[in-house]
């Protein structure tokens, strides 16, 4: 699958299972366990860099490694906290990582936790609960580039917590580099004086150095005590196949050391606690934690749904007023999985529940089709989350799937009775096509929104506009933030932007729009389902809710499409899409007449027959419609726009 | 043979151009391998020979008859063994045709591949079509019903009246057994680096299963029996040595690259093997020289293997597989049994592409010109 986001080179490939010990890089130490209670709360920063796609976050961050002497100096520290071989590929940050930095100021010794955020539009509900472990932020701008729509989400996730805010200027070392223009952009957009920019160069270190001493004068330090009783904040959590769940904790009173029990306000289950440390960025253990700190605590929970992200935990029989929780998980995309053989799916069914360990934002739902058998309807942030997911399925379990087409979750207000009985409410929420409700029984179908934010040069302005008029968006704002850039504000209905908008945006204005957006709740839409037949046979993977004006369109464009992608057979194939039992758009793949080499006596048939052979055992992975024989990623391919073409 | 004098535009096999070949040592290497591996293979009697490449006809007559000296020397070799040389019709004047048939070739299959001067010159042939023509002419005095001609069809830009056109020329000029292949544009090659680049169209799929079709009916009308995917002869004169490939056979290759399938007793061998001989020339007559073979690489093919080769090959001749055939590779489970059962094959007899019979498992006259899309359903069931 393509990336929508701006695809970066992976100069280190460590695949993610792969045992980091041999080559810890990060710290000198030693195994000693550290005492962290010679860093009391008024030496302790917590912060997050945040940043706009390929804005130099993970560089800065390898940086501030470097400097404090928490990872040694080598040109291999190439974004060391992005630690899946799917980040490193794509140049994202899909997993927020932490680590706490040793830093000497003024005769001072700093704790000071940076806590990495995820760099993409999906992942914005991660940033937040990062954030919240945090007192303020690295807002980091590119200096040629200048302020992108992620940088304006970002600030708002940051100004909205209230955070201490610190303006970075990256990459003042290119050629094109016009920092003053971006400090003003900055002074315009979010209101922050010029003078308080750091200029720096990530790359080449170049006032790296002021930015630790900025985090340790303009962020506060965590507002708490060691003498109230524990109260601690899980921000994260990943799963470990030997030590199961480690939790990332913030404190925010009291302090933390093995053998206690604790409870989860949530779970009110009881935990004893086996580890505590600090991350560095892999895991150091210490002999407590104290208010103020961040780290990881290891207490025996065997799912991570049991460190649910935001819960609090405190000490046995001290039970705390729980801190306010994040905002649950709320998926955007929705998509069957299912494995291409059904013989497949307990070990899919195992692969996805140790994925899930580790990627909680991914909601889970079982779900059986007639056509694909036993499988699951899978809610993800965005479309590049379903994208990375699935790859990391096939990278970390090898594990290859079936995925639907994907489709927000629509609603419908029921007007039948007999409905509204069926499911005890008359509002229901359409997260799979096959479930949606007849016309005939439902007064009013409701379609998710974002209000999407594009920053462009002003000279793609005209196609931009009419591309969102084209997605159905509705203009809410427009700001010049200097003289040639723009910001751009629309209301979107969420379906017109899931699957190729960005790519759309991107090659439109040559890659120089940016986007971003946020949700804005539902709004009344004339809705249909469209699906696609095959010789007759529907293809469930592509059955879509669509809008009615829409449809012609689509299902005469995915006809298309489909008739590039499936290869040609034995028979005479008819593509047709359909509304109910009318055909709306037909195209016809013709039977090949003629596939035979022409050429094969006693020569070299061994390379003949290893690809007969190959293609006999794709007959296994070809998903059977009626007696069309499709090959497993065409849906999907047909569904995305190759980014060649 | 690996040696051309020029290479062709459409050719991506393992050919060399050289400014000179030392045919003394070469012959030396091809005498040498032939023993090697006859003595390896222990056959009785060999039934044919194929002076194949490469262009052959660059050869010299003392070559050819060496290497057959060698060849009766090791084993068998019957009077009406057929021996066949591959000729190039620049490289065929009468007088070396008969040079070649008293060093006791017999058969001739001339590389005409069209019957048109400009087609001939995007093909990047060496001779002109009238030249073609004087060599079939030539070789069917020296070799009456046992001269084979090739001709190409599906080059670019060709349309479905040229193609009729030169059938119809072609049906004029030859003799008992016509090879038939469609252009297929070899990846490295120029041509199809032309085709790709744009400055040459690509013949549409359609227009190529045409020129197939008719292909097939004129020449079935004109008395030709279409015997396999590629092969038309009459009154008899099929290539014997090229249906022992395709009914799997045992046969030896000598000489660069070539490919051989047989079980080698003389070193105690009880299963079939691909071998294959080292690539480039001077490599080979290296290893020939120094160890006595140029054997790259040996592998024994399992039973499965074998039965894929059997299946893909047979399947691409009119007899198709014979139950005797079968029967001689796989004597445990019947043809029937394997592809008589519900599953691919059956589904592939219902829809008209496959007949399973008293006589074996064939293509039907459909079925032939799509085999590669039946293959891997059955050979998907024969791996089940």
């Amino acid at each position: 699958l393509p990336s929508p986001c701006a695809a970066a080179a992976a100069p280190l490939c460590r695949p993610a299972w792969l045992p980091a010990a041999g080559e810890r890089r990060y710290s000198s130490r030693g195994k000693e366990k550290l005492d962290m209670s010679t860093y009391p709360v008024e030496s302790i920063r917590n912060f997050s860099i945040i940043a706009h796609v390929d804005h130099g976050k993970s560089t800065l961050a390898d940086r501030l490694l470097e400097i404090t002497g928490t990872i040694s100096k080598t040109d291999r520290n190439k974004q060391v906290l992005d630690k899946l071989q799917v980040e490193r590929e794509r140049g994202i940050t899909v997993k927020a990582q932490s680590a706490s930095l040793f830093y000497s100021h003024e005769g001072i010794n700093y704790l000071l936790n940076l806590i990495d955020t995820p760099g993409h539009v999906d992942f914005s509900y991660e940033v937040s609960r990062s954030l919240s472990a945090c007192q303020g932020v690295v807002l980091v701008v590119d200096a040629n580039e200048g302020i992108q729509a992620q940088t304006v989400a970002n600030f708002y996730l940051a100004f909205e917590a209230q955070l201490s805010i610190i303006p970075v200027i990256n990459k003042i070392d290119l050629k094109n580099a016009d920092p003053e223009r971006v400090e003003k952009q900055i002074e315009k957009l979010f209101d922050i004086p010029t003078d308080e920019c750091i200029r720096i160069s990530a790359k080449q270190g170049t006032n790296v150095e002021k930015v630790l001493q900025k985090v340790i004068e303009k962020i506060p330090p965590p507002q708490c005590t060691i003498a109230d009783p524990l109260k601690a904040l899980v921000f994260d959590s990943t799963f470990d196949h030997y030590r199961g769940v480690i939790a990332n904790i913030a404190l925010f009173g009291g302090e933390i050391a093995k053998g206690q029990k604790i409870v989860s306000a949530h779970t009110k289950k009881r935990y004893e606690v086996n580890e505590v440390g600090i991350l560095t960025p892999d895991e150091q253990p210490t002999h407590k934690l104290y208010a103020g700190q961040v780290g990881y605590l290891i207490a025996g929970m065997k799912e991570v749904a049991e460190a649910q992200i935001g819960d609090t935990l405190f000490l046995y029989k001290q039970p705390v007023e729980p801190l306010p929780g994040f905002k649950s998980v709320k998926p955007m995309v929705f998509a069957g999985m299912y494995p291409i053989d059904q013989t497949e799916y307990n070990n899919l069914k195992s692969a996805l529940e140790r994925l899930t360990l580790n990627d909680s934002s991914v909601t889970v739902h079982r779900d059986s089709s007639l056509a694909l058998g036993a499988g699951w309807r899978l809610g993800f942030l965005g479309l590049l989350h379903m994208e990375v997911f699935n790859q990391r399925l096939e990278q970390e379990y090898n594990m290859s799937v079936i995925l639907t087409a994907p489709t927000v979750p629509y609603k419908a207000v029921l007007s039948s009775a007999k409905l509204i009985k069926e499911y005890g409410k008359d509002q229901i929420t359409i997260i799979n096509p096959a479930q949606f409700p007849d016309k005939l029984s439902v007064s009013e179908y409701l379609e998710p929104t974002v209000l999407g934010t594009i920053v462009t040069p002003h000279e793609y302005i005209g196609k931009i506009i009419t591309l969102c008029q084209d997605r159905r968006a509705v203009q809410k704002d427009m700001l010049y933030i200097d003289e040639n850039r723009v910001m751009l504000k629309y209301l979107f209905p969420l379906n017109e932007i899931v699957v190729d908008f960005y790519d759309a945006l991107k090659s439109l204005s040559s890659g120089y729009a940016s986007f971003d957006y946020e949700d804005a709740g539902y709004q009344s839409a004339d809705l249909i389902k469209m699906d696609i037949l095959l010789n007759g046979n529907p293809v469930e993977e592509l059955a879509t809710i669509i809008h009615n004006d829409k449809a012609h369109a689509a299902g005469k464009l995915l006809c298309e499409r489909l008739k590039e992608t499936i290869p040609r057979q034995l028979f005479e194939i008819a593509i047709q899409a359909a509304i109910g039992k009318k055909i709306i758009a037909r195209e016809t793949l013709k039977a090949y007449r003629k596939n035979v080499v022409a050429k094969c006596y006693g020569g070299d048939i061994t390379r003949r027959m290893k690809l007969l052979k190959r293609q006999a055992e794709g007959k296994r992975m070809m998903r059977k419609i009626g007696n069309v024989e499709v090959p497993r990623d065409a849906f999907i391919r047909v569904l995305k726009r190759e980014p060649d073409k | 043979w690996p040696y051309c004098r020029k290479r062709c535009s459409y050719c991506n096999f393992n050919t060399y151009v050289v400014p000179a070949v030392d045919e003394a040592a070469v012959r030396a290497c091809l005498v040498q391998e032939a023993r090697t591996l006859l003595s390896l293979s222990q056959v009785h009697s060999v039934s044919s020979v194929f002076f194949g490449g490469g262009t052959p006809s660059l050869a010299s007559p003392g070559t050819v008859a060496a290497v057959l000296e060698a060849v009766a020397a090791a084993a068998h070799l019957p009077a009406g063994a057929e021996v066949t040389l591959e000729a190039n019709p620049s490289s065929t004047s009468t007088s070396r045709l008969a040079a070649f048939r008293a060093a006791g070739v017999n058969r001739l299959s001339i590389g005409v591949q069209s019957l048109d001067d400009a087609e001939l010159r995007m093909l990047g042939r060496e001779h002109t079509a009238a030249e073609a023509r004087k060599a079939v002419e030539a070789a069917r005095g020296l070799f009456p019903g046992r001269t084979s001609i090739d001709l190409l069809f599906g080059l670019p830009g060709q349309n479905q009246g040229a193609w009729a056109q030169r059938l119809e020329t072609a049906l004029g000029l030859c003799d008992d057994h016509i090879s038939l292949y469609q252009l297929t544009l070899e990846r490295g090659t120029a041509l199809a680096a032309q085709v790709r680049g744009g400055t040459l169209p690509a013949p549409p799929q359609d227009l190529l299963a045409d020129m197939y079709h008719t292909a097939r009916s004129v020449l079935v009308a004109a008395g030709f029996r279409h015997y396999e995917v590629s092969n038309f002869a009459r009154k008899g004169a099929l290539s014997m040595h090229n249906l022992s490939y395709w009914r799997a056979d045992q046969y030896i290759g000598v000489g660069p690259g070539a490919h051989g399938r047989f079980v080698p007793r003389g070193e105690g061998g009880r299963s079939r093997e691909a071998r294959v001989q080292t690539l480039e020339p001077v490599t080979w007559m290296q290893e020939v020289q120094s160890q006595g073979h140029g054997t790259r690489s040996w592998v024994v093919l399992s039973p499965l293997e074998q039965l894929e080769e059997l299946l893909t090959l047979g399947l691409r001749t009119d007899e198709g597989i014979t139950h005797k055939r079968w029967g001689h590779f796989f004597p445990q489970l019947s043809l029937q049994a394997v592809f008589g059962a519900p599953g691919e094959a059956r589904a592939l007899q219902q829809q008209g592409w496959l007949v399973l019979d008293s006589s074996g498992l064939r293509c039907t006259w459909a079925g032939l010109a799509v085999l590669d899309s039946l293959l891997p359903d059955l050979l998907w069931q024969l791996q089940r």
